[in-house]
């Protein structure tokens, strides 16, 4: 910080900006260059050369910005920030006017999800205004709204935001599941949705073989995933780093294979289907009782609804996450969890502290397990039907991207991260399908080659839905750049002895 | 100066790691609630000697035994002993041998009263002050998962106990300030102390410590060994430590062993292996040095 005034310097800028675009148009080259037609192709050339100009121009000017926010203090944030961000609790006990603005901004978001925008933003306000009023006890607060919203939103949000909902907290189930894994214990596990996959076979082959309800195979399914977690960390946990996750990663193609060729017993790629959706003390949620209840319309006298369904399991995945959310909470100011979270730092300390190494990573290990069982058995009663295509690599590093964005070991960071990235595509395709009408509703006012462009661009959007995958490669490259540690700086508990004559 | 039954004895210790002979024929003893110095010049195999103490090393050859409070430990046999082909004529000692090849480790050396610090400070760097020594009371705590969830008055005396135990030796340490401060953040000294604390939280009877003087300036050092000898006196616990500081080793042990080239060359009191000519030509001019100073 002592050179305050040291010129930008150009020469480096271009020479990043030159190496750069050198790189994007060896990469472009083939991939935007050819243009396949039938057997035949086309050199279309000047489409890498423009991508090149426009990554090295880009290159450049990034080189420029963060050689000038180095030495300007406003600009600080924006630059990488490669320490470890934790805090001790207390140190700042005044929210931040950025968080008070996000949580507001978060709020209004999801209420938009009910259709009511007024509602929404009068919402956010009252938050905002709720965050900088209240003092100590704003955590407790912040946490009874979210749970009163989480157990009203059903009632409000339409079918298909309710779906989404429902998968995005299934998401946040498995985040929370190989946070304990990767986040606290630090052991990269690449095959996650093994787990995941034992929960939800779980429930369907012993709904199909044993005739299991959904609420017998909740606690089996959860046991069974975390003794799969067990027998298979035993042997490896001994490993360390790359090859734990070599061997996890093979751990969860073989459990899809089975699934897939044992076709006697899983039916192979065809799956599972006819799941029942959960029941309320026997009274089921269709129109015509499957299982032998009474449908619960025809119970209680009122018209039949399909919506009911997913209106009930969002409710029980919900109390479900938010006991899942206060479980993991707890365990990180258990011994157990204090011994994860060690374990990560310094195995070797550990060891000598008289710590067994291998069962404490067992715990990890069979506690994720188990957590990513019952969010398996969520998916199979959720979408009545299963097969191995669900439960694919990308699906793991889909849930690893869950954690790694939202800090390793941090638990509100990895809830964020779930919904970003389970209900941004969704909210995407709304639009996609939502702004062309808005835009030809307009189209009266506008002048008309503004119509059109915007027209096109929405139109563009239409396929947003395929670029899902390259929007969480982008996110993963500037989260490493820019944060590696996570979105969220992770927050420790500072410890105080009840009698303060007791410490001397 | 042996007593007739030590606290450790180290008997024909041997460590090869590939053509390397580390160490070669050690052999000594710590007496009960004594200080022990470690010396050596740089490479003389220190380090590996504790490592093969706390377990962390599977020696070639050689016996160690710790003699405890209950019972005595054979360290070598606790972390996982190499089977042999006599072993399967001999059940008892093979169901032994593979029971410690599954559950046992260096973390056995350390839960029957070994604990150590490291040369190159190992702490839980984005743990508090406070969570590091709370994690060295792993054993001890309320482990159970139920009681912990909910609470139980149970867990909640554990958890107090082991809190009041922290405390207890951050200030005796001189940290009291620093609970509630990340352990990487704190300044070197610090650092240094805070590593005692933590394992003398394991509630040892021998503790190890790997050159805990280096890199702190004299009135640390000072200080390290006022605290030193507070552990031998007030907690009688049994110290073993290497260190470099000839000023700290001559003033504060009572037997030194001298460790060259992975063989011991000397041992005695301080007096006596300070004229010790072999010890004098080992060092060459690190010895005059440290009796100006
Ligand atoms: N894990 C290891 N692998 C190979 N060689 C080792 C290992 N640990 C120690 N050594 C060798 O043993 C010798 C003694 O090292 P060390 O015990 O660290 O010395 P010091 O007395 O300085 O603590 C050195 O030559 C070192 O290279
Ligand atoms: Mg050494």
């Amino acid at each position: 910080m002592e050179k305050i005034h040291k010129p930008l310097d150009f020469i480096l800028a271009f020479k990043g900006a030159f190496v750069a675009s050198i790189i994007a148009l060896l990469l472009f080259g083939p991939i935007m260059g050819l243009v396949l037609s039938g057997y035949d192709y086309q050199a279309e050339l000047q489409r890498p050369l423009i991508a090149a100009v426009v990554v090295f121009v880009g290159r450049f000017l990034f080189s420029l910005l963060f050689q000038f926010a180095q030495h300007e203090p406003r600009l600080q944030w924006m630059l990488p920030r490669k320490t470890a961000s934790v805090w001790v609790e207390g140190e700042q006990v005044e929210s931040k006017q950025s968080v008070r603005l996000f949580s507001a901004m978060t709020a209004i978001t999801v209420l938009t999800l009910t259709g009511q925008f007024w509602l929404s933003v009068a919402g956010g306000v009252v938050l905002y205004l709720l965050l900088s009023r209240l003092g100590k006890r704003k955590h407790q607060v912040m946490v009874a709204l979210v749970v009163i919203l989480g157990l009203l939103m059903p009632f409000f949000a339409t079918k298909f935001w309710l779906t989404v909902l429902i998968a995005a907290l299934i998401y946040v189930l498995l985040g929370l599941g190989l946070n304990i894994v990767v986040g606290f214990a630090g052991l990269l596990d690449l095959g996650f949705v093994a787990f995941y996959a034992v929960g939800a076979y779980g429930y369907g082959l012993g709904h199909e073989y044993l005739g299991l309800s959904f609420w017998a195979a909740l606690p089996l399914g959860a046991l069974m995933a975390a003794c799969f977690g067990a027998i298979l960390g035993f042997p490896v946990l001994r490993m360390h780093g790359d090859y734990l996750a070599i061997v996890t990663l093979g751990f969860g193609e073989i459990i899809r294979l089975v699934l897939n060729n044992w076709t006697e017993f899983t039916h192979g790629p065809n799956g599972v289907s006819a799941i029942p959706p959960p029941t309320l003390f026997g009274l089921e949620f269709s129109r015509i009782p499957k299982q032998g209840g009474t449908p619960f319309h025809e119970f209680f006298g009122i018209s039949y609804d399909s919506s009911f369904r997913y209106i009930f399991i969002y409710l029980i995945l919900f109390i479900i996450v938010s006991l899942m959310i206060a479980v993991v909470t707890r365990l990180r100011n258990m011994p157990i969890g204090r011994a994860w979270e060690a374990l990560r730092e310094d195995e070797i300390a550990c060891r000598s502290l008289g710590i067994n190494h291998v069962t404490v990573k067992l715990s990890a290990f069979s506690m994720g397990a188990m957590v990513g069982g019952l969010a398996g058995v969520f998916f199979a009663a959720y979408q009545g039907f299963i097969n191995p295509s669900s439960f694919t690599f990308f699906e793991s590093a889909l849930i690893l991207a869950i954690v790694v964005l939202g800090g390793l070991g941090s638990t509100v960071g990895v809830i964020i991260a779930a919904f970003i990235l389970t209900i941004l595509p969704e909210t995407l395709r709304y639009l996609a399908t939502e702004l062309p009408k808005a835009i030809d509703s307009m189209s009266d006012y506008l002048p008309s080659f503004l119509h059109n462009t915007l027209s096109t661009l929405s139109d563009g959007l239409g396929d947003i839905g395929s670029y899902r995958v390259l929007i969480f490669g982008v996110c993963m490259v500037l989260m490493m750049i820019w944060r590696p540690r996570g979105l969220l700086p992770i927050q420790r508990r500072a410890y105080h002895l009840d009698k303060p004559g007791d410490a001397k | 100066m042996t007593t007739p039954l030590p606290l450790l004895s180290v008997s024909s210790l041997m460590m090869q790691f590939g053509g390397i002979l580390a160490l070669n024929d050690v052999s000594f003893g710590v007496a009960p609630n004594s200080i022990t110095a470690l010396i050596g010049p740089n490479g003389a195999g220190k380090t590996t000697v504790f490592n093969c103490i706390t377990g962390f090393y599977r020696a070639t050859n050689g016996v160690i035994t710790l003699y405890g409070r209950e019972k005595d430990t054979n360290i070598g046999q606790i972390i996982g002993e190499k089977l042999s082909v006599v072993d399967f004529i001999q059940p008892k000692i093979l169901l032994r041998k593979l029971y410690y090849k599954m559950f046992g480790g260096s973390h056995l050396a350390a839960r029957s009263g070994v604990a150590r610090t490291f040369q190159n400070i190992r702490l839980f760097k984005d743990m508090t002050s406070l969570e590091n020594l709370l994690v060295a009371q792993h054993t001890q705590v309320n482990r159970n998962l139920l009681s912990g969830l909910f609470k139980t008055p149970s867990f909640n005396r554990a958890e107090q106990l082991a809190l009041e135990n922290a405390y207890h030796w951050l200030s005796v340490c001189g940290l009291a300030d620093d609970a509630n401060r990340l352990a990487g953040e704190l300044p070197y000294g610090h650092q240094r102390r805070l590593e005692i604390a933590r394992a003398m939280c394991t509630k040892p009877t021998l503790i190890c410590l790997d050159e805990p003087a280096a890199g702190l300036n004299p009135n640390e050092t000072e200080a390290l060994s006022v605290l030193i000898h507070t552990l031998k006196n007030d907690y009688h616990v049994t110290v073993l430590l290497i260190e470099h500081d000839m000023g700290l080793v001559m003033s504060i042990s009572d037997h030194v062993v001298v460790l060259d080239h992975g063989e011991v060359i000397a041992m005695g009191s301080p007096d006596s292996v300070k004229n010790d000519p072999a010890v004098i030509s080992a060092y060459l001019g690190i010895e005059e040095e440290a009796a100006n100073s």
